[in-house]
């Protein structure tokens, strides 16, 4: 057996607080060989990151000390050393030469004020020693290496002229400049869309291939385990629970924790040949039975009707900031949701899905096109009418922690709606907001706490808490789960499915995630471009996705089984051409072809 | 209260700020004014000794006297100029970044306007304008003060309106004037007590800029200002004719930004207990 490029033993890192030490990471121990990708796995809070920090000696900056443990690392010239005591000098040589690493925001680990040549040159000529043209030519190839377009021209450019994924390529090839032994990539895939995720998780697992690279790989996405992985370590508290082959951990694990994690990742294609959404399993938690026969009973009434939505934002410029062109986010976007049921919108970044949303609450004015909300014209109303109307149609945000006044206590947020509208006072106001809270399963002490008091998940509960307080006919989520951990996603979506089922209440679920959309759906309505491209049952559009762009989509969502591993070369999905266009610019007319009842698919 | 207490910074802050209060309520009560303005010329700038215990005057008037004396004149005008500045410059500044378009248009242009003149320029034609005397000087600073103020807090009105938690709470059909007082409000409060701790420091200089070109303060009366100006020209020989008054100016600022800083922490819920 070869010996390991890294070795963790024992490693435990505190962290300096106000009310003294935290331990971020407890006696934790792995090995990384040549060659090897292993993935770290483990939801918020667990210590996966800090475990890749202490590695780089970095997590020094950010507070903490390695206070126990080695971090036995192999070099070039084949001598182990222990980083946790190395001096700054031996890391600075170390940090980018012999690890390179890779992190989440490809926005912000660039310099905004440099070209990209300029950064990849300037790490080349400090680690390498090499003259300015030689590392020109070298910027050069590591940008060809990353399957950058048009690299000549990208050295030339700010970070800020290149998409999201390009960047994430820039980064990659800084860190492959000086041909490390390890590679840490930290969620590196975290925060782009996922043909853009598969793209760069193809390219990571090429480079390794071909330079015999370890890679140290921290997520919190059982998919793209299953998809990297030779071995597998997850954390959970700042401990390592399990520990092994990548087969072994998806199909034999060991750990509770591992176990309930798993079950909670919902899978692209498991819901084949169902009609109803289901619950997901949650271990510990009574199995929740959806009473089909009443929902069945809903069905065809028509709640929401959407036609021809169409929102255009102007794009200001000149010295008098006149409009210059449109943004034309929404275009010509028409559904209709039933009582009952759920229709998720789904697309990438920018294709006008939460604009869609919120449109349809005119939260944001759109420029043509009608709602009916319950025989209610939406658009047609003056603000009075509109803020009576709000009482029918509440909306859950993404992020649970920007989306609650921190102000403000819970009771009084949750009552907020109930004021409003003028639906309580006094001691039913008061009686309301607990069966709210017990509703939503939270325990009546946290009536009186604020937000910051609790965890994401909980907070959540709180916004869905809110938005159930006016009795809504309408809910739309807007990317409702996605901050969440898997695991409390996986309790949010059976809260929403439950409440469903027992208020009838229909969800407008805006998400990124094909295998959330999957698995809570009747129908769903695949975006691009500000249009719907696909729309229709869910089981027909899962099963039989008709349109290119569906296909696209499909193909790109990893899947959370080492043994569907999709063979990939380099993959490099068409960008997504840009939605601005000249004040003038009429959109051309475009007809829906019916490929099966009641599915539907823009015809190109 | 008692999370107020249990912070030492808060507590000096105000112990502090008593002190200044009750200096500046009782001394006028209990020290004859005629103490203020007797002058002794065997003592001219003199140095501390056991007969003045801060030292003298250019006219041989006792310093610590003067300075008790000022504290009601000095803290008077500033606290109630940089009042009246929020009182005007806080629905100003919110409603013009909550709404904005057209009334944050008009409100800034005006703003605007005012910025253009120096703050001590603007307070000095004010008062020229309304003649000098004790309303008017604070009228006149609070004004000067008004469009400060009012930037700041037009910013972080603006900053608080785009927060995901102000369109949830619109979503759930919150009215315009619920929206500003329950969400916008509490989340700017920070900011303005930041800046009005800052202000009234400025304030009491304002009033000694003010006084020194005749429009302020009138002698025989005394203000930290007023001192503060006078002792110009005998800096190199009696440099304790500046530091007595100004000290005072500063200990004030000080225990008012202990105040305001532990005030803002204890309004954030965020800030742990």
């Amino acid at each position: 057996m070869t010996r390991p490029i890294v070795s963790v033993e024992n490693l435990r890192v505190e962290f300096m607080t106000e009310d003294g030490p935290v331990v971020g990471v407890k006696d934790v121990s792995f090995e990384v060989r040549p060659g090897e990708t292993v993935c770290i796995v483990g939801e918020s809070g667990s210590g996966k990151s800090v475990t890749s920090l202490s590695l780089m000696r970095l997590v020094e900056f950010g507070g903490g000390k390695i206070t126990g443990g080695r971090l036995m690392f192999t070099g070039t010239d084949g001598k182990a050393t222990d980083l946790a005591k190395a001096d700054d000098r031996m890391m600075r040589r170390i940090r980018g030469n012999e690890i390179g690493m890779i992190f989440q925001e490809p926005m912000t680990s660039l310099n905004p004020v440099f070209t990209v040549g300029r950064q990849l040159v300037d790490g080349l000529k400090l680690h390498r020693g090499l003259t300015d043209d030689a590392a020109k030519a070298r910027a050069l190839e590591l940008l060809r290496d990353v399957r950058i377009p048009e690299p000549e021209r990208r050295l030339k450019q700010f970070p800020h002229e290149l998409s999201g994924g390009m960047r994430q390529r820039v980064v990659i090839a800084m860190a492959m400049a000086c041909e490390p032994r390890l590679l840490i990539a930290d969620e590196p895939t975290t925060a782009l869309d996922v043909t853009i995720q598969a793209e760069i998780l193809a390219l990571i697992q090429r480079l390794s291939r071909e330079n015999d690279m370890a890679v140290m790989f921290i997520t919190h996405d059982m998919a793209v385990v299953a998809q990297m992985a030779d071995r597998v370590v997850v954390m959970y508290r700042g401990e390592k629970v399990e520990e092994g082959p990548v087969d072994q951990i998806f199909n034999a694990p060991k750990a509770d924790y591992t176990k309930a994690l798993l079950a909670a990742v919902p899978r692209l294609g498991e819901m084949a040949g169902k009609d109803a959404p289901e619950p997901m399993r949650v271990p510990g938690a009574p199995k929740i039975e959806t009473p089909a026969a009443e929902v069945e009973d809903r069905r065809g009434e028509r709640l929401l009707e959407v036609r021809g939505l169409t929102t255009r934002f102007p794009v200001k410029g000149g010295i008098l900031r006149r409009p210059v062109a449109q943004v034309h986010a929404v275009e010509d976007v028409g559904f209709t949701l039933n009582k009952g049921q759920t229709l998720s919108l789904v697309g990438e970044s920018g294709c006008g899905k939460s604009t869609t949303g919120r449109s349809i609450l005119r939260l944001v004015e759109p420029s043509a096109g009608y709602v009916l909300l319950d025989k209610q014209d939406i658009l047609g109303m003056d603000q009075r009418r509109l803020r009576g109307a709000r009482r029918d149609m509440q909306m859950v945000f993404q992020d649970p922690f920007a989306s609650l006044d921190p102000y403000r206590r819970l009771a009084d947020q949750v009552a907020e709606p109930l004021v409003n509208f003028g639906l309580a006072s006094g001691s039913e106001l008061t009686d309301r907001v607990a069966t709210l809270f017990d509703r939503v399963e939270l325990p009546r002490r946290y009536l009186r706490r604020f937000p910051h008091e609790l965890s994401g998940g909980q907070r959540q509960r709180v916004a869905i808490a809110r938005a159930l307080a006016p009795n809504p006919k309408l809910i739309v989520a807007d990317e409702a789960v996605s901050a969440l951990d898997v695991s409390v996603q996986a309790q949010v979506l059976n809260l929403m499915m439950e409440l469903q089922a027992d208020l009838g209440l229909s969800f407008l679920f805006i998400s990124h995630d094909m295998a959330v959309v999957e698995r809570v759906s009747h129908h769903v309505a695949v975006m691009y471009l500000g249009r719907i491209v696909e729309i229709g049952p869910r089981a027909a559009v899962f099963a039989n996705p008709a349109h290119e762009y569906t296909r696209q989509l499909m193909s790109a969502v990893p899947v959370a089984d080492p043994s569907v591993r999709k063979q990939r070369k380099d993959v490099n999905f068409s960008a997504i051409p840009s939605p601005i266009h000249p004040l003038d610019y009429q959109p051309p007319v475009r007809a829906y072809e019916t490929v099966g009842p009641d599915h539907m698919v823009l015809r190109d | 209260m008692r999370k107020f207490l249990r912070n030492p910074k808060g507590v000096i802050g105000l112990v502090i700020l008593a002190t200044v209060v009750l200096v500046a309520v009782f001394a006028p009560l209990l020290i004859p004014a005629e103490a203020g303005t007797k002058m002794d010329m065997t003592a001219r700038l003199s140095p501390p000794t056991m007969k003045h215990w801060l030292g003298a005057d250019q006219l041989g008037r006792d310093l610590l006297v003067r300075m008790l004396l000022g504290t009601h004149t000095s803290l008077l005008i500033a606290v109630s100029a940089v009042g009246l500045s929020i009182v005007v410059g806080l629905p100003l500044g919110m409603i013009s970044g909550y709404f904005g378009g057209v009334t944050d248009n008009l409100a800034m242009r005006l703003v605007d306007t005012l910025l253009a003149f120096p703050a001590l320029l603007l307070a000095l034609t004010i008062s020229a304008v309304l003649g000098p005397n004790l309303p008017n000087t604070i009228l006149a600073i609070g004004i000067a003060f008004t469009p400060y103020l009012a930037r700041i807090i037009r910013g972080e009105a603006l900053r608080v309106s785009q927060l995901p938690y102000v369109e949830a709470a619109r979503a759930a059909g919150t009215p315009h004037g619920a929206m500003l007082i329950r969400h916008i409000l509490p989340s700017i409060l920070p900011a303005v007590i930041v800046q009005s701790t800052i202000s009234i420091a400025f304030a009491i200089l304002a009033e000694a800029g003010l006084s020194f070109l005749g429009l302020g303060t009138q002698p025989p009366h005394s203000s930290w200002g007023l001192m503060i100006q006078a002792s110009r020209d005998y800096l190199d020989r009696a440099p304790w004719t500046a530091l007595v008054p100004g000290a005072a100016v500063a200990l004030t600022v000080l225990g008012l930004n202990m105040f305001g800083d532990t005030l803002r922490d204890i309004f954030d819920p965020r800030a742990k207990s």
